[in-house]
């Protein structure tokens, strides 16, 4: 039988604010232990939780950029359950009435294709502590608060999903937004943008929902890819068995690439949510989510739009460049700056993403600024030098940080454009190479471009090629036999 | 409240509650809700749910640190620490 599978992934990231949701304490990472909580983030008796306004603002800026309904009116509830790490014993969280709601996220696929991924609904909630846990010998776990109170958006979205590539695909373009937005780091390994994916088969065509399996513990986008990937072939397994798939939460596995099933006899699914009497519910007036709106930067999917209509971009290369918007703003410099966009568009996709991924860093880190690279790309427009000398000018000023015009003129790049300087050096070209000369004039024209590259080499890589073949088409002889292209 | 529904309730809240306890709760719990039910005589339709007696616009503070408690006074009350974080019993 063949099965579609069915994916709604739920996202937490953690917002950039900082204080934390309910108190003044700092959501600075990396401080020792225990050493950014208070009485309110300790869960201590007696205490009363005050809403950051910017945590709202945040929600308000995420909601309108995947266009859901922001609620005016929205509440807070108590989700109540055991665990060393949440010192209130209930974690403050939206239930009912959450604070976002029915938007979506549009996706670009490998092939081109775009999907829109529903959301049902963004909520605000606090984060819980970290637990570390000892050495195998080692009976207890250890608990840092700092984390507890740090504000979160959880993002859920429809199941709308069908495949690992979607899913990705979908993670990257939400990342894209939040990171746009300014509102979190959107970091998969340090924490800050976590997922977990509810994931479920069905016979092809099939319109109702298979049961589903909770996968966590996926902390990149290609864990989260693998464990679809693993789940959906698990459960098509089971069911070619004549077995049932259990709705259960299930741990990914890194090492072994398999997930495992976190059920446990004590543990007690009811989370008890009901409101927060500590908080009134949150009102929103119609003035602050206009002037939210106001604020919001142009989106990836608008930029990967504009992008392909006013630089005549492809939409894989303009959805790559989008991807990240610090590179969207680098190529947008070094396009601003040249000709040709399209050129521009080729380096910052093509040498320069190559050297960043190498390196390991990120387009802010850049060793080649974008000021830089454009002035390389000018040097080729104005036939300076050829596009193959650039490269090599593009990998010292890598190395060196040196303008490239410099390293042009240290390193006698420019390019020999002077038909008068061209022309004994093809002569000689000739003289090399008479048996080639002869077959040429005999009819094997496609000879030409080994005259080219000979031309080439013989001047360093600095001729201009275009010259090179003008050139080439004046001198070489007229063939006497119709071309055999042989 | 019968006696399989306040052992669930009783296990959710982490409470280990001997045959006697489950008896003399679901007793007490029973008449709590039957003295509560009395209000469901009221017609409430279109009544929104008050979950506040007050509404309260703007109940905000603004994203500014404040000092947090040094970690020996939020440890202080900890049945065990290594002087930085809570000790636990092992949990996975």
């Amino acid at each position: 039988m063949e099965y579609e599978t069915v994916i709604g992934l739920e996202v937490h990231t953690q917002l950039k604010t900082k204080s934390k949701i309910f108190c003044g304490c700092s959501t600075t990472f990396g401080a020792p232990p225990n050493s950014h909580t208070c009485p309110v983030c300790l869960g201590m008796p007696g205490v009363l939780p005050v809403l950051n306004r910017e945590v709202v603002t945040c929600a308000i800026k995420l909601g309108l950029a995947t266009r859901c309904t922001v609620n005016r009116s929205s509440r807070w509830a108590r989700k109540n359950y055991f665990y060393p790490d949440l010192p209130k014993a209930y974690q403050i969280s939206q239930y009912e009435a959450p604070i976002c709601e029915h938007g979506y996220v549009e996706a670009d696929l490998e092939s081109g294709e775009t999907r829109r991924i529903g959301l049902t609904r963004i909520h605000m909630e606090e984060d819980a502590g970290k637990n570390v846990h000892g050495a195998a010998d080692d009976d207890h776990s250890y608990v840092d608060l700092n984390r507890a109170g740090v504000p979160l958006l959880e993002i859920v979205s429809e199941p709308d999903i069908r495949s690992s590539e979607e899913a990705t695909a979908y993670l990257k373009r939400l990342r894209s937004i939040v990171r746009y937005l300014g509102i979190s780091d959107g970091n998969m390994e340090e924490g800050s943008f976590r997922c977990d994916a509810n994931v479920s088969i069905r016979p092809m065509g099939s319109d109702t929902f298979g049961t589903r399996a909770e996968v966590k513990n996926l902390n990149s986008f290609r864990h989260v890819a693998h464990a679809i990937d693993y789940e959906a072939r698990r459960q098509a397994r089971l069911l070619a068995q004549g077995k049932e798939v259990v709705q259960e939460t299930r741990l990914w596995n890194t090492a072994e690439g398999k997930t495992y099933s976190m059920r446990s006899k004590e543990e007690a699914h009811d989370y008890r949510y009901f409101p927060d009497p500590d908080l009134v519910p949150l009102e929103i007036s119609e003035q602050w989510i206009e002037a939210v709106r106001a604020t919001l930067p142009e989106l990836p999917a608008d930029k990967e739009q504009r992008f392909v209509v006013e630089y005549g971009l492809p939409p894989q290369d303009a959805a790559t460049l989008v991807a990240s918007h610090h590179l969207a703003d680098y190529f947008e410099t070094v396009a601003g700056a040249v000709k040709e966009a399209k050129r521009a568009a080729n380096w910052v996709l093509g040498e320069l993403l190559a050297v960043l991924n190498k390196l390991g860093i990120s387009v802010e880190e850049s060793p080649v600024e974008a000021a830089a690279l454009a002035a390389l790309i000018r040097l080729i427009e104005e036939e300076t030098i050829s596009g193959k000398i650039a490269k090599s000018v593009f990998e010292k000023m890598v190395a060196t940080g040196k303008a490239p015009a410099a390293i042009v003129e240290e390193e006698g790049l420019v390019q020999v454009a002077d038909p008068e300087a061209l022309r004994p050096i093809i002569q000689q070209v000739f003289d090399d190479n008479p048996t080639q000369l002869a077959q040429y004039q005999a009819g094997k024209t496609k000879l030409m471009g080994f005259f080219v590259g000979q031309t080439m080499r013989a001047t360093g890589g600095k001729a201009n090629p275009a010259l090179v073949n003008k050139l080439l088409r004046e001198m070489l002889p007229e063939p006497t036999a119709p071309a055999d292209g042989g | 409240m019968d006696l399989a529904e306040v052992k669930r309730i009783g296990a959710l809240a982490r409470l280990d509650l001997g045959e006697e306890e489950t008896a003399a709760m679901s007793d007490q719990l029973t008449r709590i809700l039957d003295y509560v039910a009395q209000l469901e005589a009221l017609d409430t339709t279109g009544v929104e749910p008050t979950t506040h007696p007050v509404t309260l616009g703007e109940a905000f503070r603004d994203d500014a640190v404040r000092p947090s408690l040094p970690t020996e006074a939020a440890l202080a009350n900890a049945p065990a620490t290594d002087g930085a974080s809570f000790i636990v019993p092992r949990i996975l």
